[in-house]
C-alpha cells in the first residue's frame, strides 16, 4: 500500500500517567522486512512504545500507521472496536509470560482465533494448527496442554499462535525474560528464523548479543525518548551518546 | 427423646423438605439469573450501569434477608406487588443470594491473570469473545467451589421463608411443635434432613469442582 520505508509509522507518540510522561513524543518508521530492537533500563517506556503499537496501552497523543491505515484512529466506540480488531488480526505480539491459553492444548491455542476470526473449518484450522507447531518444533506437543510444557516450549507455542494469523509485523515483548538460560536458545532460534523469512519484527529485549545478531537497526529508549539509534554494529560498538555508552557499559559486561 | 414420636411424622417432614428442595432450586436458579446480571452490570464500561450493580450488591447483602422477605411479602402489596407466600420467598431469596453470586461470579472473573485478555485481544478477539472463550471457561472453574458455598447459604436461607408462612421445613417443625410440644425432636428432624441436603449438595459441589479441572 504504501512504500515499504514507512510501513510502520510512529509520528510523535506521546504517553502519560497524570503527571508522569512516559514516552515523550517518539516519532519513528520501520522498513517492511526490517528487525528493529529496541533496548533500554527499565521504565525507559521500551514496553509501552510497543504496546502502543497494537493499541494494547493507547497513547495519550500521537498516531500509530501500519501499511497505510492508522491504527489508533479516533472513531466512535463500536466502530472503533471493529477497526482495532482487525488491525490487530495483522500485528501478532508475543508476552514476556507468554499467556498461553492455560484451558486449551497447544493446537487448540494455535487454531482458536483463525477458526473464530477467519471462519476456517475445524480441519483447515488444525492444518493451520500443525503447520505453525512444526514451525516452531513444537509438532510432536500438540496435544498437549500448556501447564505440561516448559517455559520455552510454551514461548515457541505462543509464537506459533500469533503467527497462525498470519501477521504482517510481530512485536516481541521481552520474549525470552522470563526464561530460565537454558531455554533462551530455542526460542532465539524461532526469532532467527522468522528473520529469515523477512518478517517485520520489533523486539524489546535484554540481549544485547541476540539483537547484535538477528536485527537491522537498534534503539536505545531511556525515560521516555529514543536516545539513540543505528544499526547494532555502530550502536554495540560505537555509541555516540554518553548515556548509551553507560548503558551498554553495564548491560555487554553483565551479559559476557 | 421421643423416638417413636419422631419416626411417627417424619413422613410430613420428607415432604417438606420437598418443598425446601424445591425453593432451593429455584431461588439458585432465579439467584444465577440476578448473578450474571449483576456481574454483567458490575463489569460494564458504562460507570451509571456500574453503579446500578454496586448499588444492588450493597442493598441486598447489606439488610438482612428476613427484612426483604418482609418488605416484598408484607409491605408489598401496599405498593401493588401481590405474590403468595411461596412465590415472595422464592423472589426475595432469589434476589438476595444474586447479590452474593454477583460477588462471587466477578471475584472468578477478575482473579484471571489480565494477560489472557490481552492476548486474546492482540489476536483480534473482540470484548465479547475474550470474554466467552477465554476468560469465563477459566473464571467458571474457579466458581464451582464459592458458588457451592452461596448454594449452602441458600439452602439453609430457605428456613427463612418459614416467618412468611411458607410450609417447608422449619414451618412444618413450628406446626408439630404445636401440636406435640416437643421442640428438641421437631427441630432435631428438621435439622437432620437440612444436613442431609446440604451433604449431598456438597458432595455434588466437589465432584463437579474435579471433574472441571484442568488437566
Amino acid at each position: 500500500m504504501t512504500d515499504k520505508k514507512d510501513f510502520v509509522d510512529i509520528r510523535h507518540a506521546q504517553k502519560s500517567y497524570g503527571n508522569l510522561e512516559v514516552l515523550k513524543d517518539i516519532s519513528l518508521t520501520v522498513e517492511r522486512g526490517q528487525i528493529v530492537a529496541i533496548i533500554g533500563p527499565s521504565g525507559s517506556g521500551k514496553s509501552t512504545l510497543l504496546r502502543a503499537i497494537n493499541d494494547l496501552d493507547p497513547l495519550t497523543k500521537g498516531e500509530i500507521w501500519l501499511d497505510g491505515v492508522q491504527v489508533n484512529k479516533k472513531l466512535p466506540h463500536r466502530q472503533y472496536e471493529k477497526h482495532i480488531n482487525e488491525m490487530r488480526q495483522q500485528i501478532g505480539m508475543v508476552f514476556q509470560h507468554f499467556n498461553l491459553f492455560p484451558h486449551m492444548t497447544a493446537r487448540d491455542n494455535v487454531s482458536m482465533a483463525p477458526k473464530m476470526l477467519k471462519g476456517l473449518s475445524k480441519e483447515a484450522a488444525d492444518k493451520l494448527a500443525e503447520e505453525q507447531l512444526d514451525k516452531v518444533g513444537m509438532l510432536e506437543r500438540i496435544d498437549y496442554y500448556p501447564s505440561q510444557l516448559s517455559g520455552g516450549q510454551k514461548q515457541r507455542v505462543a509464537i506459533a499462535r500469533a503467527l497462525a494469523m498470519h501477521p504482517k509485523l510481530m512485536l516481541f515483548d521481552e520474549a525470552t525474560s522470563a526464561l530460565d538460560p537454558e531455554l533462551v536458545d530455542e526460542v532465539n532460534q524461532v526469532m532467527k528464523k522468522l528473520a529469515e523469512e523477512d518478517m517485520t519484527m520489533i523486539i524489546v529485549t535484554h540481549e544485547m548479543d541476540f539483537a547484535a545478531s538477528v536485527c537491522d537497526r537498534v534503539l536505545f529508549m531511556d525515560q521516555g525518548v529514543v536516545v539513540e539509534e543505528g544499526p547494532p554494529e555502530v550502536l554495540f560498538k560505537n555509541p555516540s551518546k554518553a548515556r548509551t555508552r553507560e548503558f551498554l557499559g553495564k548491560h555487554l559486561g553483565a551479559t559476557k | 427423646m421421643d423416638i417413636d414420636l419422631m419416626l411417627k411424622v417424619y413422613p410430613f417432614f420428607l415432604e417438606a423438605a420437598g418443598l425446601t428442595i424445591l425453593l432451593s432450586i429455584l431461588t439458585a436458579i432465579l439467584g444465577l439469573f440476578c448473578g450474571i446480571l449483576g456481574v454483567a452490570a458490575r463489569l460494564s464500561r458504562f460507570a451509571f450501569i456500574r453503579f446500578l450493580g454496586a448499588a444492588y450488591v450493597s442493598v441486598f447483602r447489606g439488610t438482612p434477608a428476613l427484612i426483604q422477605l418482609f418488605i416484598l411479602y408484607f409491605g408489598g402489596p401496599q405498593i401493588g406487588i401481590q405474590l403468595d407466600a411461596f412465590e415472595a420467598g422464592v423472589i426475595g431469596l432469589g434476589v438476595n443470594a444474586g447479590a452474593y453470586m454477583t460477588e462471587t461470579i466477578r471475584g472468578a472473573i477478575i482473579s484471571i491473570d489480565k494477560g489472557q485478555r490481552e492476548a486474546a485481544r492482540t489476536l483480534g478477539l473482540s470484548n465479547w469473545q475474550a470474554m466467552y472463550k477465554i476468560i469465563l471457561p477459566q473464571a467458571a472453574r474457579l466458581m464451582v467451589r464459592p458458588l457451592g458455598v452461596n448454594l449452602n447459604m441458600l439452602i439453609k436461607a430457605t428456613a427463612l421463608v418459614a416467618a412468611i408462612s411458607v410450609i417447608e421445613l422449619t414451618y412444618t417443625a413450628q406446626r408439630y411443635i404445636g401440636s406435640t410440644y416437643k421442640p428438641f425432636e421437631m427441630f432435631l428432624l428438621a435439622g437432620v434432613l437440612y444436613m442431609i441436603i446440604i451433604y449431598v449438595v456438597g458432595r455434588g459441589v466437589t465432584w463437579l469442582d474435579r471433574k472441571v479441572q484442568i488437566t
